[in-house]
């Protein structure tokens, strides 16, 4: 084919068409408009922001996590923003109809940043002459499946490199860590990539929005504050509070409540996720506790 | 019209038919010829287990001693298809355990599979053979510790890349003493270390042993001892290739790989040390087949191995191997067959090699036989194509991702549909196409026009309007096998080209324009398709029927309406409607 002097023109016209359909047709998931208007003020970890200043929970911590998420932390519940439609989602979805449902172990996480899905433009050249900054700055988030690589492959290539980090300076670390997400009383789990998320923030929006389907109860945070002691009886009146709490097995194989390091160290230490009935974890926190305070 | 054979010679003709089409084309002669031919047909493949149920199965055929099934759609492999979607062998089992006595041969891709499963087939089937489990869930290793322990005549137990909840490495201590008939065994998936000297056994008493792929836990100083007890392996799949420097542990290997004189394929090469890769230069030149791609090496110490494999037919590669080693490779190489390049960081967007379009023109340049690609890469050329199409015109299967999505060509800055629309209008052969990278409706037009044997497209990004979807319905004649994410394709083509769906195993949209009105309407007037909507977020009726669904999952069935779905799924038939509103009730 001949390259005809308007066919760029003609292409980028094309391409800012293509950008106003995108619009047009919503290519966004149904429902993210809902979650923008009926935001209804359930949060999953951010509850009581103004009050973080009294949230001193664990010492030590080098970051605070709900400091991290974002003031405004407005959710909205599903599509309907109701609970009463919860609840009867709650029954389709407990009830898998028919044979065997025996399904043991890892799920997977559909997107929850479809807002994020920025598509690049396409006039951009990848290498840009003039020494700018590129457009694409490598800390975006990722669309969910792509590229197409199998998670199982991305996982085992994973700890390859971890691994060779220590032989090949330089190396920037390879960028998918898929960790399973049970929640009590849910009837399958899911998986979640940890390096999808920049901040407890955003893994806490996108486990509300996972999880939202099976429960409809409010949470309390357990933020931290930078050298404050850890206050227990805090703890105990903020966990019997909550109805779930979330929580990870770290390396060790302790489970410990989420937030209580830098959310970069938390990724490395993280090896599944559990979001915890209040009452079962209150028995987790003097450990917890115990663990922040031999740490000092 | 009287029968000019007997039914005996009949049968004894048909017994040499062993592909399906033969056999499906025999049994639409006559209603005899179908009679003879159902009750003869050994070996069963189901792509879509959802396509036919277990009773109609065996209702038609009685005597099935090999089934393989299919599960889940292929973009499950990108996590695509939310967990509990479906694709359980259990009924499957239930069914054949009480109509196939004497099954042999279970070969399994994307299914769900429990304990229980394993259990039963290890028990209901007495001259059990033959496991295959490609990128299977559900399971433990309790599971296979009861196929181990009671299949006394297993020959081949393949996990693939199964996800397999890692007890302990104590089932592989159930295979019985008395149990000498493996011939293949690939346990590459397996985290937990299995007892080396239950392997090593093992190993001793399979005198047939062919295959034998580790996994990573098997150290590699003890890899030696195994090559000793197996010298007649012709595919080996190494465990952790990783070991302290030193001279004795280089000197065994080295030695044990020498004896190996039927090793035709490697894989394996987990967190590889490149110092221990000459240790296998004496099998190199024999080698066909190399999986390279979980070998974190870099050239040149990578090129210099690959270039030893004179006789490669395929070869799996990181993008380590840079333009460099593919030039060396297209030299080195001339019998390649297939290659496959996967990005080391996929995630990064400049990338951190130097591997572009270049590796694959000169690979496609220099390897004359050259049919099967897998690339992925971060820059692409419609010239480029354009000349690998030239070069190429035996393709038969082309999968290109260039990794960040809807990227021109990065030379003029154009979609890329000129090069698409060179490797389908001179790959006449071509089966198998997946693209990226900007593309618009031009190349679903060029698709249409000239893949008249394409069987299988994969398609993200692309396209602008209806038309695009509506050129390659209406043009691919072959097509069996659509799947399609984030591209503006709605109702207009979907509908349109309806009836094409039956022609075709299924097709798969997500994050598309597809409404909720449309499914429904698609769903009601074609009774032999399933229609299925995933929405996680909530009931597709939730919003307006032009409110587009989330995914959507169409395939065509003689089963009806599967039973098993889990609450996000919707089938969409003529009683969806109240089925929806009972659930919100």
């Amino acid at each position: 084919m001949e390259k005809t002097p308007d066919k760029i023109s003609s292409a980028a016209e094309k391409n800012a068409v293509l950008n106003l359909k995108e619009t047009e047709l919503r290519l966004g998931l149904p429902g993210s408009e809902f979650l923008d208007k009926k935001a209804t003020g359930f949060s999953l970890f951010g509850k009581d922001l103004k009050d973080e200043t009294n949230k001193n929970i664990f010492s030590g911590a080098k970051r605070v996590f709900s400091d991290a998420i974002d003031g405004s932390n407005k959710w909205g519940l599903c599509i309907n923003g109701g609970s009463e439609v919860d609840l009867g989602k709650n029954d389709v979805l407990f009830s898998p109809r028919g044979a065997n449902g025996g399904v043991k172990n890892t799920n997977i996480l559909q997107s929850s940043h479809p807002a994020k899905e920025v598509p690049p433009q396409p006039a951009k050249g990848k290498k840009n002459e003039n020494g700018g900054p590129s457009t694409t700055p490598a800390s975006k988030a990722q669309v969910v499946g792509w590229p197409p690589i199998r998670s199982f492959h991305k996982n085992k290539l994973n700890t390859n490199l971890s691994r060779n980090n220590d032989v090949a300076a330089g190396k920037s670390e390879s960028s998918c860590l898929y960790v399973k997400v049970s929640m009590d009383g849910a009837p399958y789990l899911r998986k979640v990539d940890l390096k999808t998320y920049c901040s407890y923030a955003e893994l806490s929006s996108a486990l509300e929005k996972m999880f939202s389907c099976f429960t409809i109860g409010q949470y309390a945070s357990h933020g931290l504050r930078g050298k404050e002691e850890v206050n227990e009886c805090h703890l105990m009146d903020l966990l019997d509070r909550s109805e779930y709490v979330l929580t990870y097995e770290d390396k060790d194989g302790d489970w410990m409540l989420v937030g209580d390091v830098p959310w970069a160290m938390f990724t490395d230490l993280c090896k599944r996720l559990r979001i915890m009935k209040g009452s079962e974890a209150s028995g987790l926190a003097p450990r917890v506790i115990a663990k922040c305070k031999s740490q000092h | 019209m009287a029968q000019s054979f007997p039914e005996d010679v009949l049968v004894h003709v048909f017994s040499f038919l062993n592909c399906d089409k033969d056999r499906n084309a025999v049994s639409l002669v006559c209603k005899s010829w179908y009679d003879i031919e159902r009750s003869s047909r050994r070996r069963i493949f189901i792509g879509n287990c959802y396509a036919v149920s277990p009773e109609i199965l065996i209702r038609r055929f009685p005597d099935v001693r090999a089934v393989e099934l299919k599960g889940k759609p292929h973009f499950a492999d990108f996590n695509l298809v939310p967990e509990g979607w479906g694709g359980y062998v259990y009924p499957w089992v239930v069914s054949m355990a009480r109509a196939y006595p004497w099954l042999e041969e279970i070969k399994l891709k994307r299914m769900v599979v429990t304990d229980e499963s394993l259990e039963l087939i290890s028990k209901s089937f007495k001259n059990f053979k033959v496991l295959v489990l490609l990128s299977c869930e559900g399971f433990t290793t309790d599971g296979l510790a009861y196929i181990a322990a009671n299949c006394r005549n297993l020959r081949e137990l393949d996990l693939g890349e199964s996800e397999v909840e890692d007890l302990s490495g104590h089932w592989l201590s159930h295979f019985p003493d008395n149990c000498t008939s493996l011939v293949s065994l690939n346990i590459s998936c397996l985290v937990s270390e299995v007892s080396f000297s239950a392997l090593e056994r093992l190993v001793a008493r399979s005198p047939n042993l062919k295959t034998l792929r580790l996994n990573r836990a098997v150290p590699l100083e003890k890899l030696p001892n195994l090559l000793y007890c197996a010298p007649q392996l012709v595919e080996l799949g190494t465990g952790v290739y990783f070991a302290e420097i030193q001279s004795d542990i280089f000197s065994n290997l080295a030695e044990a790989f020498l004896g190996c004189k039927q090793l035709k394929g490697l894989s394996g090469f987990w967190d590889v040390v490149p110092a221990y890769l000459p240790a296998m230069y004496s099998v190199c030149s024999r080698i066909t087949s190399l999986n390279l791609s979980y070998a974190t090496a870099q050239n040149p110490d990578l090129v210099h191995f690959v270039s030893q494999c004179s006789n490669l037919q395929r070869l799996w590669v990181l993008d380590y191997i840079e333009d460099t080693g593919l030039e060396a490779l297209a030299a080195s190489c001339k019998d390649l067959q297939e290659l496959r390049v996967f990005p080391s960081d996929p995630y990064d967007a400049e990338g951190n090699v130097t591997l572009t379009e270049q590796g694959l023109v000169a690979v496609s340049e220099g390897c004359p036989k050259l049919q099967s690609v897998l690339y992925f890469c971060r820059q692409m050329s419609n010239a480029a194509l354009v000349t690998i199409a030239r070069n190429r015109p035996n393709m038969i299967r082309f999968r290109l991702c260039i990794i960040e999505p809807r990227a021109p060509d990065y030379l003029t800055l154009e979609p890329l549909d000129t090069g698409f629309g060179a490797i389908v209008e001179n790959c006449k052969e071509l089966r198998r196409l997946s693209m990226s990278g900007l593309l618009t409706d031009r190349v679903f037009e060029y698709i249409g026009t000239h893949a008249k044997k394409l069987e299988m497209l994969s398609i993200a990004f692309a396209g602008n309007s209806d038309l695009g979807l509506h050129h390659v319905l209406s043009g691919c004649e072959s097509l069996r096998k659509l799947e399609i994410r984030d591209c503006p394709f709605g109702d207009k083509a979907l509908l349109a080209n309806a009836t094409k769906l039956e022609t075709m195993r299924s097709l798969w949209m997500s994050s598309c324009s597809v409404s909720f009105g449309a499914c429904k309407l698609l769903g009601q007037k074609m009774p032999r398709l399933n229609v299925e909507v995933i929405n996680e977020r909530g009931p597709p009726d939730s919003g307006p029927e032009s409110c587009p669904v989330e995914k959507l999952y169409v395939y065509r069935t003689i089963a009806g309406p599967r039973v098993d779905m889990p609450g996000f799924v919707w089938t969409m038939d003529e009683h969806v409607s109240s089925r929806l509103s009972r659930a919100t009730e």
